[in-house]
């Protein structure tokens, strides 16, 4: 195994001494309740998914006819159902099963376990202690690849724990483009999914990250995530949340450690039910001309409770530039949303920070401007919604979007 | 009461030849008293100006007229086409045949003017073809994928609305100041593309009514109107050509009107 004992002792150790730790945000779970184990076979193609599963992966983002993909993986439950890489695109990139890269790869080691700590919480501890796969991803120096790698995280099971660990990997000068899905094809599955994620941008490489969680009531979601970022590298996160979950809470740490390094962090989220949402971002800009920008636009509908962060923190004595765009309409007198923007200048003399949040309904002066033109109130108001909503993600197909709609016809309707 | 009555007898004496009709219209802004019994009457194609000083209640009779509420009637009655719209919304009042350019229209973030332009487009049976041609004459192709209004200039601005108009297709266009923040180019286009719109610069198009706000008069050197009226205080004043009134209005003000009044 490439990765010494001793390293693997030392990340078992520190996981065994916060096995009961708290996080610091969002209610406790109790993963005693979650201990299935869930094994599944391996499918030959996308298209030979079983219906619901299909489904599931489909309002994911998967593309099962890969034709716009350069690779695919695909996990169920506890088990790499499915992994692919065109043929095209072998010498530009990889794709497994990150068991198989920590197996293969010497180098693993660097990226194993090294901005996500294994006793950062109970959540990190479980997944260091008792891993299930997760993807590997690494595309080589200076190759640009054509389209997105995907990824699809399932769970088909009750009172499971899926503990994934991914890594991503690019290289210098290059750029990838990478959509992930969570999703549930179990609708009233009990059970968490903990997934540690840990992405390296090298030197003048780009990454563009985008994930669709689709979980269900009763089910909870603890990502840990971290990036690091060198020199010129680029890196866009794209998160999309719209369906119910029991409770997520997830806050990826964002390191700028090279110069002209920048981040941006798109988040569209739509609390439904009594799904608490508590979603952000902490962004250190450590180098000079570093930039961050996290832009979140929420709706909490029915009784939803939203926390809406993101962190700025400066720490470079040279310039650098950070902005928050933090935006909600809450739709339900049931509902909760916090908005809650931070900015931290750590001695950073030449640091420019700023945020600008705010929660506030519909514009009725948009509504009433749309009618003139002939648009009834419902439409006038699942277009502004929309458009509230739309950040322009690219690669999202467009029956997600028409889900979107659908979402905003069923809720908007008390927005005014 | 008795202008009701006076109207309700009008009605039937003239065969409903008026398009629109405001009689004895009372309206208020958060309590602040806007329009105080306001007279007025416009028949099929009828293309009038309304000048007035500025406050003097203007721009709140043609949201009145739109049916925007904000605007609470508190007496009177506006007809369009014969029928009582007083207590109709704006999209009522639109699917009837109302449609207005606004003078500062609100920002949509994320909706591009090009999502409107289709929905409007496909609503009102408009090929894009058809819809290429307009975004053409309007010059505004370029700006059609930026959310509607987004710092759009304010001849873009004009052009936007005017293109909008064009798609919904309304009957009777209230126009409110359509050379505002226009620079001298755009006014021209702004206002052939106005003449176009009401089917004046054809002999078979059909025609539309217009009621439009200006306080330069420069929309008159593009677009024929039949009458202007002055506004102060919450009030129609006097008619005339518009044209002698502008002439009037540019050498002596709004001093004059005042002794109307």
């Amino acid at each position: 195994m490439p990765i010494s004992e001793n390293r693997l002792s030392e990340i078992k150790s520190l996981a065994s001494a916060a096995k009961d730790k708290k996080a610091a945000l969002g209610p406790d779970v109790d993963l005693e309740r979650f201990k299935e184990f869930a094994k599944r076979d391996r499918v030959e193609s996308l298209s030979s998914l079983k219906s619901q599963t299909m489904e599931a992966a489909i309002m994911s983002g998967m593309d099962i006819k890969e034709d716009v993909r350069s690779g695919s993986f695909v996990q169920l439950n506890h088990s790499v159902i499915y992994e692919s890489l065109n043929e095209k695109y072998k010498d530009q990139l990889q794709i497994m099963s990150t068991d198989d890269a920590v197996e293969k790869f010497d180098f693993i080691e660097d990226y194993f376990w090294r901005i996500v700590k294994p006793d950062q919480d109970k959540y990190t501890a479980a997944v260091a202690l008792n891993p299930s796969h997760g993807y590997f991803m690494r595309v080589f120096p200076n190759q640009h690849v054509e389209y997105p790698l995907q990824a699809c995280l399932l769970v088909d099971e009750n009172n499971i724990s899926q503990n994934v660990h991914n890594i991503i990997i690019v290289e210098e000068g290059a750029s990838l483009n990478v959509i992930t899905g969570c999703s549930l094809s179990k609708n009233d599955a009990e059970g968490i999914h903990l997934g540690i994620s840990e992405f390296y941008v090298k030197k003048g490489g780009s990454l563009t990250f985008t994930m669709i969680h689709n979980w269900a009531d009763n089910f909870d979601v603890r990502p840990r995530t971290g990036i690091h970022l060198e020199e010129d590298a680029k890196f866009v996160n794209n998160y999309i949340l719209m369906k119910p979950v029991k409770s997520i809470q997830s806050a990826p740490n964002v390191y700028l450690t090279g110069k002209n390094a920048a981040a941006q962090f798109n988040n569209v989220i739509y609390g439904l039910k009594d799904s608490y949402i508590d979603l952000g971002s902490k962004m250190y800009l450590d180098a000079p001309n570093t930039r961050a920008e996290s832009i979140a636009r929420t709706i909490a509908a029915d009784q939803s409770v939203i926390y809406s962060r993101g962190d700025m923190i400066a720490k470079t004595k040279e310039v650098c530039m950070a902005h928050l765009d933090c935006r909600g309409i809450v739709f339900s007198k049931e509902a909760t949303m916090y908005a809650i923007p931070a900015l931290v200048s750590e001695g950073s003399i030449r640091a420019h920070l700023s945020h600008e949040a705010s929660i506030g309904p519909i514009s009725q002066e948009q509504v009433e401007y749309l009618m003139s033109r002939g648009i009834n109130k419902d439409d006038a108001v699942s277009l502004i919604t929309t458009g509230f909503l739309n950040l322009n993600i690219p690669y999202i197909p467009t029956f997600i979007d028409n889900k979107i709609k659908d979402i905003i016809n069923a809720t908007a309707k008390d927005a005014l | 009461m008795l202008k009701l009555y006076v109207y309700k007898f009008y009605l039937r004496s003239n065969d409903m030849q008026e398009m629109l009709q405001v009689v004895d219209l009372w309206v208020s802004v958060e309590g602040k008293q806007v329009l105080k019994g306001v007279d007025f009457s416009m028949g099929y194609g009828d293309v009038y100006v309304l000048f007035g000083p500025n406050g003097a209640g203007k721009t709140s009779f043609m949201m009145s007229l739109m049916g925007f509420p904000k605007y609470k009637v508190d007496q009177g009655k506006i007809f369009f086409k014969g029928e009582d719209v007083t207590n109709k919304d704006v999209y009522e009042r639109a699917k009837m045949g109302i449609g207005l350019s606004f003078q500062r229209p609100p920002t949509v973030g994320g909706v591009s003017l090009e999502r409107l332009i289709n929905l409007l487009g496909k609503s009102n049976g408009i090929s894009e073809e058809e819809i290429d041609v307009i975004l053409d004459n309007l010059k505004i192709k370029e700006h059609i994928k930026r959310s509607i209004n987004d710092g759009f200039s304010g001849g873009e601005m004009k052009r936007s609305e005017i293109l909008q108009l064009m798609l919904q297709k309304p009957e009777f266009v209230l126009i409110d100041e359509p050379e505002s923040g226009v620079d001298m180019e755009n006014i021209a286009l702004v206002g052939h593309a106005i003449n176009h719109l009401l089917g004046k610069d054809k002999v078979r198009s059909p025609k539309r009514g217009a009621l439009i706000i200006t306080h330069t008069g420069y929309i008159l050197d593009f677009v024929n109107a039949d009458k202007g009226y002055i506004f102060i205080n919450g009030r129609v004043i006097c008619s005339g050509n518009p044209r002698d009134m502008l002439n009037e209005i540019k050498r002596n003000g709004y001093k004059g009107c005042q002794v109307c009044q």
